[in-house]
């Protein structure tokens, strides 16, 4: 029993990255009805700014110019780095993707995978190919509640991502900007006639979901620091497949598909045997799948799309 | 008489003109037998012209290799690719289009199978002096043979039926597993299978019979893919086949009688230049049938229009498996020979890396048609191998010009285009000559 709240503390924190990157899958999907095949890539340079902008700060803080404490750099590391990626994903939009609009969707889906591509192979080329070490932030301590170990990170990792998706969801709700999303997700054809932008919106979709993967790559830095810039694709694919589970734009799906993603791999992993993860993940959302075609929470496809 | 005039100067001004007036009324004929010479040339005086020219060696890819690397040498490439190949082909070409016309005139009265290989016998030709050269130009023309095939397989499903499937890799990887472990399990002594059961000399005729398993096996993976996706509509391919690249790869991954994640080494040689060229021939032939059957009109108005070609009694969801199960037959097939080109396959052979590089084969080149598939297969194969000097930069300057490509031709270079092979075949007249 111990040793399941052990495995179900790491299934959350794996839960939470692919659910924050799976965000982002799934809010473009869903107001754009595209696939943003570069959003792991961009997972991937949200983690290495975080990177950039930690050592910065904590460069300026070991030469006593700005006395901060730890904590603060990593707070205003995620703050600063999500910002950054942000601009990082409407570039990727106005390159990949606006040119496309009038175009077949696949294309776009194309560039979005060339980008991502040029991305990873433009990190490898600046940065070279050794992986690099997220400076350690904050100390890792350790609780031992009834058996369970628990460290301050994974409670941090877990909160924060809750609180973002939280955010998200709020904002999505109850915001005007908000409420244009939900408008140009139920269709994109009429709501720009009734003035909406839809550049704009399609501007402000890629920002958001690249901000929370920018989040998501620091968290993971935090918990790994070591990085490489293959994390895009390793994990990023499988946010995507989790981001469609959850259901066409739906936040709630995507976290929850997120958070089972996590659940399955760390179990597998935990109870059978590591290699069989991905087996065993796949088959699970390819049962769930065929009985749910749209997923969790999302609705049929207008007969209209085609790829 | 002036019309015609004014037709060649108007399609002279449009793109590439000048070169469109050159080659009008040049038959393919004419255009292969120059590209023949060129390349006996090659072998024949190839060695010391790069010698006067003071190249290290013949340039492997058209000079593009030795340009990256020296540049101090780009004027002797360039001399050296215009010597050996451009006059020849170009002179050549227009010095034979007279007796070209005349000898395609004179085969179209035959069955049109005769002049398609005799054809097929001179592009082979070609083939085979150029690759003489080296082993690595050898290497490169059978993969990229076999990638034309696999883009082909995939313009069928993601051009042609208009869905998005992601797990053409997984099917080459079902093809290639399947292939080498009847290949290798029955003639080669071997640590994963153990002795060979069967004495060499039936290899070479055991061979199409293991591609042939190759191609069922991923047919039928394809078949779990299918059942569940082509119930509804939608992008719902997308992510099954996504899912199902995952599963096969995780699957080779665990299977530890099949090598494992160290995979299968030590297939038989037996995927030469010859047999790879047949199989690339007959696969071009029947795809290019099939889209041209009824059903493969049907997979047309299912792509352009579900509903109405439900309405216009096309069984869509019959439609729709057999092009899926038939491309990934095809895709299973390039699977076995590129299994044994490489003569090495393991899980990690068929990732997204590969999937990305399909796809950018086929978008490059162009949706919904087979030239497009040979053009994109082709130049991106190429391109990967003459940018190679370039190292890591290489996978930066092929995405970029996919994405200008995507954002000005966004269905590919040369897209809804119908290969028509009489067309291609038939004497070319000048326009004067028409009349």
């Amino acid at each position: 029993m111990q040793l399941f709240f052990q495995h179900l503390i790491n299934a959350l924190q794996w839960g939470s990255f692919y659910a924050l990157i799976a965000l982002g899958y799934s809010m473009v999907y869903g107001i754009l009805m595209l696939f943003n095949f570069a959003h792991g890539d961009i997972f991937m340079v949200g983690a290495y700014i975080g990177f950039g902008v930690a050592t910065a700060l904590a460069a300026l803080a070991a030469m006593s110019a700005l006395a901060l404490p730890n904590w603060l750099i990593l707070v205003l590391t995620i703050l600063i780095a999500m910002y950054l990626t942000s601009f990082v994903g409407m570039l990727v939009e106005r390159i990949g993707y606006r040119p496309l609009r009038e175009a077949p969707r696949a294309s776009a889906a194309i560039t979005g995978l060339m980008i991502g591509i040029i991305l990873e192979t433009g990190n490898l080329a600046i940065l070279g190919a050794q992986r690099i070490r997220f400076p350690s932030l904050i100390k890792t301590s350790v609780y031992d509640i009834g058996g369970v170990v628990v460290t301050n990170k994974k409670i941090m990792i877990v909160v924060v991502s809750l609180v973002l998706m939280l955010a998200l969801n709020e904002f999505i709700r109850r915001t005007r900007w908000g409420m244009a999303m939900r408008a140009m997700a139920f269709d994109y054809v009429v709501i720009p006639l009734m003035g909406v932008p839809l550049n704009t919106i399609a501007s402000l979709t890629f920002a958001l979901g690249s901000a929370l993967a920018a989040a998501a790559g620091i968290l993971f830095a935090v918990a790994y620091p070591v990085l490489d810039p293959y994390i895009g694709i390793t994990y990023g694919w499988k946010a995507f497949v989790a981001a469609i589970l959850g259901g066409r734009g739906s936040v709630k799906g995507a976290c929850l598909a997120g958070f089972l993603l996590g659940f399955i791999e760390i179990f597998v992993g935990a109870y059978l045997s590591s290699s069989l993860r991905d087996l065993i993940a796949y088959s699970i959302i390819l049962l769930i799948l065929v009985f749910r075609p749209h997923g969790f929470f999302g609705e049929p496809h207008s007969a209209k799309l085609r790829l | 008489m002036v019309n015609d005039k004014s037709a060649v100067v108007e399609r002279a001004n449009t793109r590439f003109g000048w070169f469109r007036a050159y080659a009008a009324g040049v038959p393919l004929l004419a255009w292969l037998l120059g590209a023949l010479v060129a390349v006996l040339l090659e072998q024949t005086a190839g060695d010391v012209l790069a010698a006067i020219l003071g190249l290290p060696k013949v340039p492997v890819l058209f000079g593009c290799m030795i340009m990256l690397k020296e540049p101090t040498l780009i004027p002797s490439a360039l001399i050296f690719v215009a010597l050996i190949y451009g006059a020849p082909i170009l002179l050549l070409g227009k010095v034979l289009a007279r007796p070209g016309n005349w000898v395609a005139a004179r085969l179209m009265s035959w069955p049109i199978a005769v002049p398609v290989i005799l054809h097929l016998v001179v592009l082979y030709a070609i083939m085979y002096f150029w690759s003489d050269v080296s082993l690595y130009r050898m290497l490169t023309l059978r993969l990229t043979l076999i990638a034309i095939m696999l883009t082909l397989s995939l313009n069928l499903i993601n051009g042609y039926m208009g869905e998005f499937s992601c797990s053409h890799p997984g099917f080459m990887a079902l093809g290639a597993y399947a292939a080498s472990t009847v290949m290798v399990g029955l003639f080669v002594n071997d640590r994963l299978f153990g002795e060979a059961l069967l004495p060499a000399f039936l290899g070479p005729f055991m061979f199409p019979v293991a591609l042939v398993i190759g191609g069922v096996v991923a047919a039928l993976g394809a078949l779990l893919i299918a059942i569940p996706s082509f119930k509804t509509r939608g992008d719902y391919l997308a992510i099954i086949s996504l899912a199902f690249l995952f599963i096969v790869k995780s699957m080779f991954e665990n299977l530890q009688f099949l090598g494992g994640a160290r995979g299968i080494k030590g297939q038989p040689d037996y995927a030469d230049l010859p047999t790879v060229f047949c199989w690339t021939v007959l696969c071009i032939w029947i795809i290019n049938n099939f889209v041209r059957s009824t059903l493969g009109k049907a997979l047309n108005a299912v792509r352009d229009d579900e509903m109405a070609a439900e309405a216009m009694t096309v069984n869509t969801r019959f439609t729709k498996m057999v092009a899926f199960l038939f491309a990934a037959f095809w895709a299973g097939i390039a699977g076995g020979l590129f299994a044994h080109t490489v003569r090495f396959i393991n899980p990690g052979t068929f990732d997204l890396k590969r999937l990305a590089e399909l796809l950018a084969m086929v978008y490059f080149g162009g949706l919904n048609s087979v030239y497009g598939s040979i053009v994109g297969a082709v130049s991106i194969n190429l391109l990967g191998e003459m940018l190679r000097p370039l190292a890591l930069y290489k996978w930066i300057v092929i995405p970029l010009l996919l994405i200008l490509v995507m954002i000005y031709r966004p269905t590919g270079l040369v897209a809804f285009k119908e290969f028509n092979v009489r067309k291609l075949v038939q004497p070319k007249r000048k326009p004067e000559e028409e009349v």
